[in-house]
């Protein structure tokens, strides 16, 4: 399983059969992954998977139950001094002191982690710059808006320029731009060297940020790989068309035929036709000219690569929206399709 | 493991990240100023007068003075674990763990930074105490004994505060339960009243109570001690300074590794 490293040949993030109980409840029972040095590992999973556990463990805030995990060559439960000063955290909720100003906020974690008054004053100011915090500097994190907050917490788990940073759901919370923002913002810092591991819930994020993926759920690794090589799992590319009438069904149907690799399913109900394709773009420059020779009337055509939703489907045989095995209750961040919270 | 200059250096951080709390959030002071205002003003003039078992000649304000300022100090060691715990709450204690700074920094710097607001507390009641009669009638050193001594026993008990605090985890819940277990604490003891006043049982623990140690040290150091008052059996209450040390080392010697174990063990969830 799993595809080569993009980049680095070391590993960054090493996890070998991970446990860890709540007392009755296993939140881990056996996890394994490893990220290369140098790319992004998104961990996805429903709620109460098991993501924050895993980060937990590797932040060395939480000792396994059995198994071990070496963090930028560095085991977790010996040497949890050492990982401390090589890693950068941002919690799953933002842990930021809402007395003392952004500044203050970040010259003090910048002090924490050791680094001069100087230097942390003016990496105090660069992140704030970076993360749209400037404005707000000089005011209390009191008087900032979640999304605030979150930006805040980030910059805080960056200001010694880790080497490793575990990111627990970065962007919930966050609105549709900065959430933009925070991708881009990943995506510099990876390109700087950082190894990241990231938790989400949001599918998309994972698809556009993440070298590699591991799914978990109920504590148990159920698929890992590329976004590719996941949505392989669940089948390649489909071709799908909407047409205005169940006569023109039929055409299409008999137009495309010899292009599927696999079964045709047509639905009279929303006159749609779906089939299998392989060969990407070519394949839909074939099929628009079969089209037009059968003078068929479409209207809407496309192609369609399966979402990590429909791995999710396919590799659990429910919804990562319905997954949930607890009480959202008190889960202030339920949501999970990608841009569900605009 | 950190050195010591880290930790020093880790503690003056998080010192000084509690102090600027206590400078934007005002009500912290407010208690810390207003509720010791009342108490002596309260007890001067509205009990001062009811209080009976003092030797004739004694100024009631003399007597009263150093029993304000220990409960004072002791219920503002209390605010130690309703501030941890909602550090604990507010996801600021994991943020900590995941630094490479001693372990013993976020509690050092607890602690300070509430002897501080304890400081504060005293100069203020020293100030109205002298307001409303109370005096020193001793010598500059014994009296700044006196107030060391107070510090020092209030800041043990903010460590045993941040041990609760740890394993309770609710501010709210806290600060009750501290309640229940302070209040009878400094009222079970010659406070506010001299213990010859009390009913024996009582009277054997609030002889052997700390509080009341800390208070009669007060006292003697303050020149405050009433000079009829027969001595006292109990030798905690013939040794107080002494007696109050011991209590406060032991507390330290129990509570400052049982809390830094318990904080590097908790998490926010
Ligand atoms: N401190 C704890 N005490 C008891 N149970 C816990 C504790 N922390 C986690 N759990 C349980 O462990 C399981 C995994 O939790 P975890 O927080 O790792 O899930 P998650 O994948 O991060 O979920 P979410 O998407 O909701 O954040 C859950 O069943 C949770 O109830
Ligand atoms: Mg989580």
């Amino acid at each position: 399983m799993g595809g080569p490293s993009v980049r680095g040949m070391t590993n960054a993030v090493v996890v070998e059969g991970l446990v860890k109980r709540f007392g009755e409840n296993t939140a881990l029972g056996g996890v394994d992954l490893t990220v290369s040095e140098g790319t992004v590992l998104g961990l996805l999973g429903p709620n109460g998977a098991g993501k924050t556990t895993v980060v937990r463990i590797l932040s060395t805030l939480l000792q396994p139950d059995a198994g071990r995990a070496e963090v930028a060559g560095l085991d977790v439960a010996t040497q949890a001094d050492q990982v401390r000063a090589a890693i950068g955290l941002t919690g799953q909720y933002a842990a930021v002191d809402e007395y003392l100003t952004g500044t203050e906020n970040l010259e003090m974690v910048g002090r924490l982690y050791r680094l001069g008054k100087k230097e942390a004053r003016s990496r105090a100011g660069q992140l704030l710059e970076r993360f749209d915090l400037t404005g707000a500097a000089n005011r209390p994190a009191k008087t900032y808006s979640g999304g605030m907050r979150r930006r805040l917490d980030i910059a805080a788990s960056l200001i010694a320029r880790p080497r490793v940073l575990f990111l627990d759901e970065p962007t919930t919370g966050l609105d549709p731009r900065s959430r933009l923002g925070m991708w881009e913002f990943i995506a510099d810092l990876v390109h700087d060297g950082t190894t990241i591991l990231l938790t989400t819930q949001y599918l998309e994020e994972a698809d556009r940020l993440a070298d590699r993926m591991v799914v978990i759920d109920r504590g148990q690794v159920i698929a890992r790989g590329t976004a590719d090589e996941l949505k392989a799992q669940v089948g390649g590319e489909r071709l799908e068309l909407t047409v205005g009438t169940v006569e023109q069904l039929a055409v299409v149907t008999d137009a495309l035929r010899p292009l599927a690799h696999g079964e045709l399913h047509a639905d009279q109900q929303t006159r749609r036709l779906s089939l299998p394709v392989t060969g990407g773009t070519d394949t839909l420059a074939e099929a628009l000219r079969r089209l037009s020779s059968a003078r068929a009337d479409v209207l809407d055509i496309g192609l369609r690569r399966p979402d990590l939703d429909d791995v999710f489907l396919t590799l659990t045989g429910r919804s990562a929206e319905d997954a949930d095995p607890d009480s959202a209750a008190d889960e202030p961040t339920a949501t999970v399709s990608a841009g569900a919270q605009s | 493991m950190s050195t010591l200059a880290e930790t020093v250096s880790d503690s003056v951080v998080i010192t000084r990240r509690n102090l600027i709390k206590v400078k934007r959030v005002p009500d912290l002071i407010v208690f810390a100023t207003l509720s010791p205002i009342m108490f002596v003003v309260l007890f001067r003039y509205v009990f001062g007068g009811a209080i009976q078992g003092l030797p004739p000649g004694v100024s009631y304000a003399e007597f009263l003075l150093p029993g304000i300022f220990a409960q004072t100090v002791v219920f503002g060691s209390t605010v130690t674990g309703a501030s941890i715990a909602e550090d604990l709450q507010k996801g600021l204690i994991d943020r900590f763990r995941s630094l490479p700074m001693s372990r013993s920094a976020v509690l050092i710097g607890r602690t300070v930074a509430d002897l501080g607001l304890n400081v504060i507390s005293i100069v203020v009641m020293a100030l109205t105490g002298l307001v409303v009669g109370w005096r020193i009638n001793s010598s500059i050193a014994e009296a700044i004994g006196g107030f060391l001594l107070l510090l020092v026993f209030a800041f043990a008990i903010s460590w045993l505060m941040a041990m609760v605090g740890l394993l309770v985890r609710t501010p709210e819940v806290v600060n009750n339960a501290s309640f229940i277990v302070i209040f009878p604490l400094t009222f079970i003891a010659d406070t506010f009243v001299p213990l010859e006043t009390f009913p024996t049982v009582l009277r054997h623990f609030a002889e052997w109570n700390p509080v009341s140690t800390v208070v009669r040290a007060a006292r003697e150091l303050f020149g405050n001690m009433p000079a009829g008052l027969p001595e006292p059996d109990a030798w905690s209450l013939q040794n107080p300074v002494l007696y109050t040390l011991l209590w406060a080392v032991a507390i330290l010697a129990v509570f400052v590794p049982l809390s830094v174990r318990a904080y590097l063990r908790t998490s926010s969830r």
